[in-house]
This record gives C-alpha cells, structure tokens and sequence, in this order.
C-alpha cells in the first residue's frame, strides 16, 4: 500500500451531496479482474455526454480546466451504496490521494483507507469555506497532526483518524500483512468455539 | 447492563480489540461472487498466501450473468472472463461454487438462506453491500470491500471499528396492500439516505414479529440504504422454523445444541442503543421513490416536496438536480404516471413469497400492452417453485416472461437494462442515476406496487385494484 505523510496541493470541488458508488464508477465498468485502470471511468456518465469520451459535459467540475490537484472535495454523504472497491480505486487511479467530505460512508470509507486514500471529515462550516476559496487555493492535509488548513486564508481544522489507520498510513502497511501475523492467535480462537 | 442482540453476537466474535483501532472480528460464512473477488485472489496469490479457511466460503456467479439462455456462453468476452476467472479460482482454492448451471446457483443474498447455510449468531460477510440480509436471521451480516475480501481470505477475519447501534421499533398492524418493502421505503424516507450511517440497526416491534422470513430478509436487505452498516432482527419461532430441514441446516443432535444457542440471542430488557425510533405500523402506505437515492420516497398517493421545503443551496441543487434527471416536477404526484417498464427481481424482492404476491395481482388479468418487464427468480430453487406451484402459468396467461435467476436489471451491468429516459417501477433496492442502465429512471416499491403497474401501465395504488 501506498503510504501518505502530508500533503499539499490545489482540489476539486464536487459541490454534490450523495455522491453514490454508482456514479463513482458505474456497474458496467466493473467486468475488470484487475485493479488498474479505473481512472478514466470515474463519473463516467457525469463527464461524458451519451458515454462518448469524445464529447466531455462542459459542466462537470472534472471537465474544468482551472481544477485540478490531488485532493477531491465533496459535499455530505460521500461514497454511498454499493460496496464496490472499484469507488476507490477509480478515485486513486485518477490521481486523487484525499477526498475531503463532512460525511462518508462507511464501506466506502474502509475500502479507501484499505487503499492509501484518505478519507478526512471535516465540519460541514469548514467544507464551506473550503467550497468558497478559489481554483487556485491550495488545502495541506497533514496526517501525522491530523490537520487540514486552507492555505490562502490559514484556516485549519482537527481530523479524526484511529492511532491504528494513521500508522498503517503513514508507513504504508496494511491490515492483511497484520492477520497474517496472528494466525496463530486466530487458531487458538477457532479451538475455543469448538 | 444487559446487551443488545448485536453487542451478544460481536462481543462472541471479537479475536483481539486493537488499542484505539478496530476490532479483529472472526467470520464464520464468507460469500463470495465473480464481481468483488478476482482482484482478492489475485491478491492471495501476490502474497504468497493460501485461503485460510476455504471450506467457510461459498461462491455464485449472480452480478454479471444472463437472465436469458444461460446454457449458452456468456456474449460479453469481460463478462463471460469474470465469470471463468471465479469457477477457476474456486477450483484452484478448493471453493464450493454453485456457478451458472447448478441446481444452487442465484442471488448471493437469495441462496444463502434458501440453502439453510444463513444462520443465527453467525458472523457473515461478501463483497457486496446488501449482505445486511442476512441479518434476518439474527446474525451480524455486512457487506466488505476487495480489500476486505481478501482479509478473510487471508485469516478469516476481519478489521472493524465496533458501529453504534439503533433500535427501530415498528409496531401495530399493516393497512391493507403494505407489505415488508413498504415499511423499509418508510424508514429510509424518514431518516434519510445517510440516517444510519456509522450505525448497525436492529429492527424490532410486533410489526416485525408478524413477517415471514422472506419479508423480514427485504427489511434488513436495504439497510444499507439509510448508510446503516447492517441490519438484524432477533431469531424466533418463525426463523428456526424456516431454517429447519434446510440443506445445510444443523440436524440431530446438533439442531438441538444449536437451537437452545439461537434462543439467547435477543436484545435484554435493559440494553441500551445510541438511538432508538419507533414506527407506528398504521402509518406505513404504499411506497414509491420519485429521485435518485432511496430516501427520496413517499406514499403512493403522495405529492413531490417543494423547492423550498428544503434548508440550504445544496440540498435545493441536489433536489432540483434530482427532479431533472428523473424528469419530474416538485410538488405533483405521481399517481397515473404512465410507466414503461417493469422488474420484478434483486436480492430485496426475488424470492417465492414475491412471486406468490405479484401471481395473486394478476391472475386471469392480461398485462397493459406497453409495459415491458423483466421478471426474474432470485435463484434456481425459486424457479424451480414457481413451476411446482403453477405461478409460471398465471404469468404466462399474463403475457410476462419469467426469466432465469440473477441480479439482473438491479444494476446495469449484465444484458438487462432500462433504456435511457425510461421509468421502472423496481422491486430492487436502488434508484441512483444510471443505476438500471444510463439514463434509466427507477421508481422503488414493492412487488405488490410493481404488479398493479404491470397491470395498469401507471403508477397505481394497489388498493384501487384489490
């Protein structure tokens, strides 16, 4: 897994509340057996018109030239429905490292962190002032002080993550090589329900 | 204190409580489909590991299968790839897989219970959102990511922070023409699409105690609609009912040991949950969504909000990009609507009871000649049922096709789909944008809903027909 420390960079902002798994990434691009690739299906149906790449909707905020960075900023609820990790991956293959929301959803907020994304809830004041600052403000997202500030106007807001999830973060290690250490404590488990 | 019927079951499961991390949660039953898994396998197999426990999985084939001539190879090459990539997986891990063409083979979230594999006090898994199903059963059931996924493929065990839990009491009787759909449409409509995020819901009250299993099983399936992590509702007589005599179902002696187990799963008098909501019964209409998130559901004889009754800019933009999108005004009704498509089918409404509600609606009756419909069984026992019932004839009479089973037009993935700017009166469980095919239109309700539409061609109150 990809390890994050702190981060600097301009955003994107999805100023959509309910932002579900669907449109994230939609069913039909699902088929894969491999986690690459994902990137240029993100939104799909909210970037193209009629699902032809050669015909971007000029309103979406990822067809706008004076967005970019590598942080995605969107409204409450982010990541509901489906279960599906393609969400995530689709995200992170884009090149996003952090989505910034006042409200996730759970699965979605597992199986980013499961990937080297950060999910970072904020107020939804601070999502505010984040959604009033300009295309070429910067946001820092700093995890090892659990911060995120808007550059230009020095505001700054505290982020909870669990001890756990930041080192795991921080350092780039996952929950699987973690199991696959306790094996031994899982069979002694196993024998006590017998 | 006492504990809740969740806190019983988890705290039996907890393997190691990492110090201000999640918890390490056994898992008794992993399901597994050709969708979530390949990238976990492949995984596995990166790392050098073995499945740890394969005997405590079991795979389908459902998301990405034909509803049509499945003797025949899949036409799509990815789809039909996906597919042979599980049954080699299976083979190569040592995996049961009831794949395409096996008496077992269905829904995920239909064959686990229709097989007696479903259990009280069981930890339950897949990589798919609407395992909260099985919760029906009083056990803790969660849908998981790939990552997930391969956890359990790894330990069998899974990293979880422990969710808060909720209480949602229905009680009283149902009107006429409400079934278990109805009360779920009403319970995401009233707390939101985000209402029971961070939560896992249990679902209690003598509204509750009357369903059937199978309508139980629709209730906890959309938990996961109103953000909950999952839903449960506490075993009983109706539960050990159902499960015995089930393929996989405990026998002897050990149906003995298990059912004295079963019967301590309930939530003690003096439990306490984070929140608790109550229902009245009586309240409860027939439901339909009109936007796109299921919390966006009203009475069948409602009328849409208006622009205004919501607070900040945001959620007015998300309204109004909702109503553009389904090509709906705030403030009418939706009664009379003309519709075009029906389907009947997905893990909430497939299972023989549905069948048996919608058989009842349009026996001796002709369907509206410009309703198209997908009718599709969630399993092969289903189909196999409604052949040995008649139901098949009744539909037949009808004009309805019934299909074969899968996941079909829940979520535009397979060849079923809804055309671009078409409405669909749905029995599944999600009206996102594009959901049902791009540019599909999905109008949630139940099957009873579903049925007086396939009559009428519009959106009716299945108490005008009863």
């Amino acid at each position: 897994m990809q390890s994050l420390q702190k981060l600097t960079s301009r955003f994107v902002p999805l100023r959509i509340e309910n932002v579900d798994t669907d449109q994230i990434i939609p069913a039909r691009f699902l088929k894969a057996t491999t986690k690459t690739g994902f990137g240029k299906n993100l939104f799909r149906d909210w970037r193209y018109e009629n699902d032809d790449e050669t015909k971007p909707k000029a309103d979406f905020v990822l067809n706008q030239p004076q967005y970019g960075g590598e942080i995605l900023v969107a409204a409450k609820n982010f990541g509901c429905g489906s279960s599906r990790e393609h969400a995530a991956w689709s995200i992170q293959d884009y090149g996003f490292k952090v989505v910034v929301s006042s409200f996730f959803a759970d699965i979605f907020k597992n199986n980013a962190l499961n990937n080297g994304v950060l999910p970072v809830t904020v107020s939804d004041a601070f999502l505010q002032e984040i959604f009033a600052v300009g295309a070429d403000d910067t946001l820092t997202v700093d995890l090892e002080a659990q911060t995120i500030t808007i550059n230009t106007t020095g505001s700054s807001e505290k982020f909870e993550i669990n001890s756990y999830k930041k080192t795991c973060l921080l350092n780039g290690y996952d929950d699987i090589d973690y199991l696959l250490n306790m094996k031994a404590e899982i069979e002694a488990f196993e024998q006590t329900r017998k | 204190m006492g504990k809740t019927l969740f806190e019983k079951i988890w705290d039996q499961h907890v393997v190691k409580q990492i110090e201000d991390g999640p918890s390490v949660v056994y898992i008794d039953k992993h399901f597994i489909h050709e969708v979530t898994s390949p990238q976990a396998f492949s995984g596995i197999e990166k790392r050098g590991a073995k499945l740890f426990r394969p005997q405590q999985i079991v795979a389908t084939a459902d998301h990405n299968v034909p509803t049509m001539h499945q003797e025949l190879p899949i036409k799509d090459a990815l789809s039909k790839f996906q597919v042979d990539t599980l049954i080699d997986n299976c083979k190569k891990h040592g995996v049961e897989l009831y794949g395409l063409g096996h008496q077992y083979q269905g829904i995920v979230h239909v064959i686990g219970p229709e097989l007696g594999i479903t259990q009280p006090g069981m930890t339950i898994v897949c990589g798919d959102s609407h395992t909260s199903t099985h919760g029906a059963f009083g056990s803790i059931a969660f849908g998981i990511g790939t990552s997930e996924v391969e956890m359990v493929f790894a330990s069998q065990c899974i990293m979880q922070t422990k969710p808060k839990v909720m209480r949602i009491n229905i009680d009283g009787e149902l009107k006429n023409g409400v079934v278990s759909k109805d009360i779920i449409l009403y319970i995401i409509a009233q707390i939101s699409a985000s209402g029971a995020t961070g939560y896992f819901v249990e679902y209690a009250g003598s509204a509750i105690r009357a369903l059937s299993m199978e309508a139980r099983m629709t209730i906890c399936n959309m938990s996961i609609e109103m953000g909950a992590r999952g839903g449960m509702i506490a075993p009983d007589q109706t539960t050990f009912d159902y499960i015995k005599g089930r393929l996989f179902a405990p026998q002897g002696a050990e149906w003995d040991a298990k059912l004295s187990a079963w019967k301590e799963l309930y939530t003690d008098a003096d439990a306490k949950f984070d929140l608790e909501i109550n229902i009245k019964a009586e309240d409860i209409d027939p439901m339909i969504t009109y936007g796109t998130n299921p919390g966006m559901g009203l009475s069948v004889r409602g009328t849409l909000p208006t622009v205004e009754s919501f607070k900040d800019a945001t959620e007015k933009q998300n309204y109004e990009k909702a109503l553009q999108y389904m090509g709906l005004k705030a403030g009418q009704s939706l009664l009379g609507m003309p519709v075009q498509h029906v389907f009947i089918g997905s893990c909430t409404n497939s299972r023989i009871e549905d069948f048996r509600l919608v058989a009842s609606i349009i026996k001796g009756k002709q369907k509206d000649p410009n309703i198209k419909t997908l009718i599709v069984p969630g399993s092969q026992e289903v189909a196999k049922q409604i052949k040995a019932e008649g139901l098949d004839k009744i539909f037949a009479d009808a004009g309805v096709e019934i299909r074969q089973a899968g996941c079909s037009a829940c979520l535009g993935m397979n060849e079923d789909k809804i055309p671009a700017g078409e409405y669909c009166v749905s029995t599944s469980n999600r009206n996102f944008e594009g959901r049902q095919g791009a540019g599909a239109r999905t109008l949630l309700a139940s099957p009873l809903t579903a049925a007086a539409a396939l009559l009428t061609g519009k959106i009716t109150d299945i108490r005008d027909i009863i």
